[in-house]
């Protein structure tokens, strides 16, 4: 395929898109699916065939539509009107829906969502522009929305060397976590010798309470590819690697389907877009070791290796896989790439707040009404996030805390709502971005409770290479439980700050440095929470229970006893 | 240490061998390879047993204690055979404020074994995962690879009820 071939295919499949009175879009992902999505699918295709598959009705099983909690979700599309969701749809209601439609009648109102709804309004999608808009197995609808025409633009007119300052330009840094100027990193790798490069996506989502990563790869498999393949050009490469996550299967399938649709129409593998470009990509599977997202571990993991992490430097930038340079990027800063090309570097800069520029995909969770995945600019306050999209929290609880960065970050107290949301800002507060897991917690989580849980997750995670990470989480973790029991005392919390502290300044990577951030955030905003669990054997959130004595309750009560005896051993 | 796995008569004539055979071949017999094939054996044979490891690692010219650091790192992969059900219970952050805890504690008192564990009768397997990546379902667990949530203790315990009888009233 050439640039002209795929402008012509998008041209047509568009035409055809347009030309249907009535597009009917089900929301695939997972959590519909657990709530019935495919019957919804089943009994529309019934219906449809009934008619005899009109050419004007599309139907069409899409990635993930957002509001996660309210599926199976539908979204009807009628030329000159504006677009409808339904939530909660049963297969009676959806086909209710498409005999109205056709027969051009007032749409069902039960279960529609409103049309001004925050949880869509205040939301600024990019990297999600596709998701839930188009078949993800399908590259027509990839292309007949503008896919592959920003790899075709880096390819024909611009140098590579524009292709990185672009990327600088746009603002954009890594959404893994880091943050590390993307642009800039491109332009190390680009600037490496090496006989090869390489580029590889990291799909290897860990962060409990995160999901961004996994339904982007399944709602818009080649929005990854193409941000990899203009990566490709840009510095060099000819080989890339995506790293899913081995419990996202779904995830692995659709990439392999879309690489291979990619090859076949010329977009991938050898001369790419007809251009002297070639660059092909597999895939590797991870095998469930949360540490493979750092960066050096997941090198060792595509290497076949033990999945451990090694000193820095040398940098991936100068020593990856096999010794070549090589470029490490979350799948979400892949999925940035496509729409900085799209809408101009300078348009994507325009977004966001200080030095953080566009939009972040967070998985908004927990104590929420409205749970999904949200794309939001950089910048928006957490109350709007919690508050207006996510709907407030549920039951009517009052709000805790918001945990962001999974057991890399931290908790934000309520007082902290107004925080704008960015990279700096959430250091500030002790947390960190993360790869966007954000988790709502009401007034029944007890903070040292939720630190003794992330704390236990590092310490099962350690890959046990630095002895700080593989023995200092053991020991936080004993003295959590020791709060959470009720038999710590005023010294433990000392010795629990100053090892937080030895842990964070001496671990080898950044599983360990960033392993005491849930306690040390905790710490700071809830201290009182651990002074109750210590002072007064008290759990204000009434989740711990004190079974055990501390040290010196433990000698006075045998005192106690002991006073009440006679001194034949009999109780007075 | 010959190497030569295939003398382990049983493991060279189970036709399951096959599959990790082909694996093999398709990624060129690169040490690199390790974990894909791994992957292959443990979908075909469940687990992977020392036999298996110590062919994987003489066919791909690896030590066997590197093959078997590989296989005991990583949580995917298993080195005893799994019950003929599985229920993963999510605890990742989501499911756990919302009690994936109680949900586990359920389970485990319903089957009778800790998490990890199977069941002496070889049904059932109950195991724990750090986050499926379906929070919007929290609590949520996965019997048989298939996703329910969000789930209550008395509803997760129903699910396991129903996959320990089945097999009962086919038998």
């Amino acid at each position: 395929m050439n640039r002209g071939e795929l402008a012509e295919l998008a041209e047509a499949t568009l035409q055809k898109q347009q030309a249907c009175r009535l597009r009917l879009l089900v929301c695939c992902g997972t959590p519909c699916v657990a709530a019935g999505a495919e019957a919804v699918v089943a009994a529309l295709r019934e219906q449809l065939t009934r008619l005899g598959n009109p050419a004007d009705l599309e139907l069409v099983s899409t990635g993930c539509q957002g509001p996660c909690s309210r599926g199976p979700l539908l979204t009807v599309l009628q030329p000159d009107q504006p677009e409808q969701v339904w939530e909660k749809v049963t297969p009676e209601l959806a086909c209710t829906i498409l005999s109205t439609a056709l027969q051009q009648q007032q749409l069902p109102e039960q279960n529609l969502l409103p049309k001004d709804w925050p949880f869509f309004s205040r939301q600024i999608r990019l990297v999600l522009a596709n998701s839930g808009r188009i078949d993800p197995e399908s590259l027509e609808q990839y292309i007949a929305r503008g896919g592959y025409e920003s790899l075709a633009q880096a390819l024909h007119e611009m140098s590579p060397d524009d292709v990185c300052d672009g990327v600088v330009q746009s603002g954009l840094r890594g959404r893994g976590g880091g943050g590390y100027s993307t642009g800039l990193k491109w332009q190390l790798v680009r600037k490496s010798s090496g006989g090869r490069k390489f580029v590889v996506a990291n799909g290897d989502e860990g962060d409990p309470g995160a999901y961004m990563d996994r339904s982007l790869m399944e709602s818009d498999p080649h929005r990854i590819l193409e941000g990899m393949a203009i990566a490709g050009y840009a510095i060099g490469a000819d080989q890339g690697y995506v790293y899913v996550r081995g419990e996202y299967p779904v995830a692995a399938q659709r990439l392999h389907k879309a690489i291979k649709d990619a090859e076949r129409a010329g977009l991938l593998g050898s001369r790419v877009l007809d251009s002297s470009f070639s660059f092909r990509i597999d895939i590797r599977i991870g095998a469930g070791a949360f540490v493979c997202g750092e960066e050096t571990a997941l090198l060792a993991s595509i290497m076949g290796r033990r999945g451990q992490s090694r000193i820095r430097p040398p940098y991936p930038a100068e020593a990856g896989l096999w010794g070549c340079p090589t470029l490490i990027n979350n799948v979400e800063t892949f999925g940035n790439i496509p729409s900085i090309f799209n809408i101009g570097p300078q348009a994507f800069n325009a977004i966001g707040n200080g030095k953080s520029r566009g939009t972040k995909v967070f998985a908004l969770c927990g104590e929420v009404v409205n749970n999904g995945l949200i794309e939001v600019p950089m910048g928006i306050s957490l109350r709007e996030v919690v508050f207006e999209i996510g709907g407030g929290l549920t039951n009517g609880m009052n709000f805790k805390a918001a945990q962001t960065g999974g057991p890399s970050g931290g908790c934000i107290p309520a007082e902290k709502l107004d925080t704008p949301v960015d990279y700096e800002n959430l250091q500030a507060l002790g947390s960190i971005m993360g790869s966007g897991g954000l988790i709502v917690m009401g007034e029944k989580s007890c903070m040292v409770d939720v630190a003794r849980f992330f704390m236990e997750f590092c310490l099962d995670e350690s890959c046990g290479k630095c002895v700080p990470c593989r023995t200092g989480t053991v020991e936080i973790y004993r003295l959590l439980s020791r709060i959470c029991n009720g038999s710590a005392s005023q010294r433990d919390l000392q010795t629990l700050e100053q090892l937080c502290q030895m842990v964070k300044d001496t671990s080898l990577c950044g599983l360990g440095a960033a392993a005491p951030n849930p306690v040390l955030s905790t710490l700071r905003w809830f201290r009182q929470e651990y002074e109750a669990h210590i002072n007064d054997r008290r759990c204000p959130a009434g989740v711990c229970t004190m079974n055990e004595l501390p040290l010196h309750l433990l000698g006075e009560q045998l005192l106690q006893r002991i006073s009440a005896l006679r001194c034949d051993g009999e109780e007075y | 240490m010959s190497g030569d796995c295939c003398k382990h008569t049983e493991l060279a004539d189970d036709p399951r061998l096959k599959l990790v055979e082909r694996a093999m071949k398709r990624l060129q017999y690169q040490p690199d390879a390790l974990i894909e094939v791994l992957h292959t054996a443990q979908e075909a044979f469940g687990y992977l047993s020392r036999e298996l490891l110590g062919h994987v690692a003489a066919q791909l010219k690896l030590p066997e204690s590197q093959v078997f650091g590989v296989a005991t790192f990583y949580h995917f992969f298993t080195l005893r055979p799994k019950g003929e059900h599985s229920c993963i219970v999510c605890t990742g952050t989501a499911c756990y404020v919302k009690g994936a805890g109680e949900i586990l504690g359920r389970l485990e008192q319903a089957a009778g074994i800790k998490a990890g564990q199977t069941t002496a009768d070889g049904k059932l397997s109950l195991g724990t995962a750090r986050c499926l990546g379906n929070c919007s379902l929290a609590p949520m667990l996965t019997v048989d690879d298939v996703v329910y949530g969000p789930e209550t203790p008395d509803s997760a315990v129903e699910k396991l009820h129903g996959l320990l009888e089945v097999p009962h009233e086919q038998g």
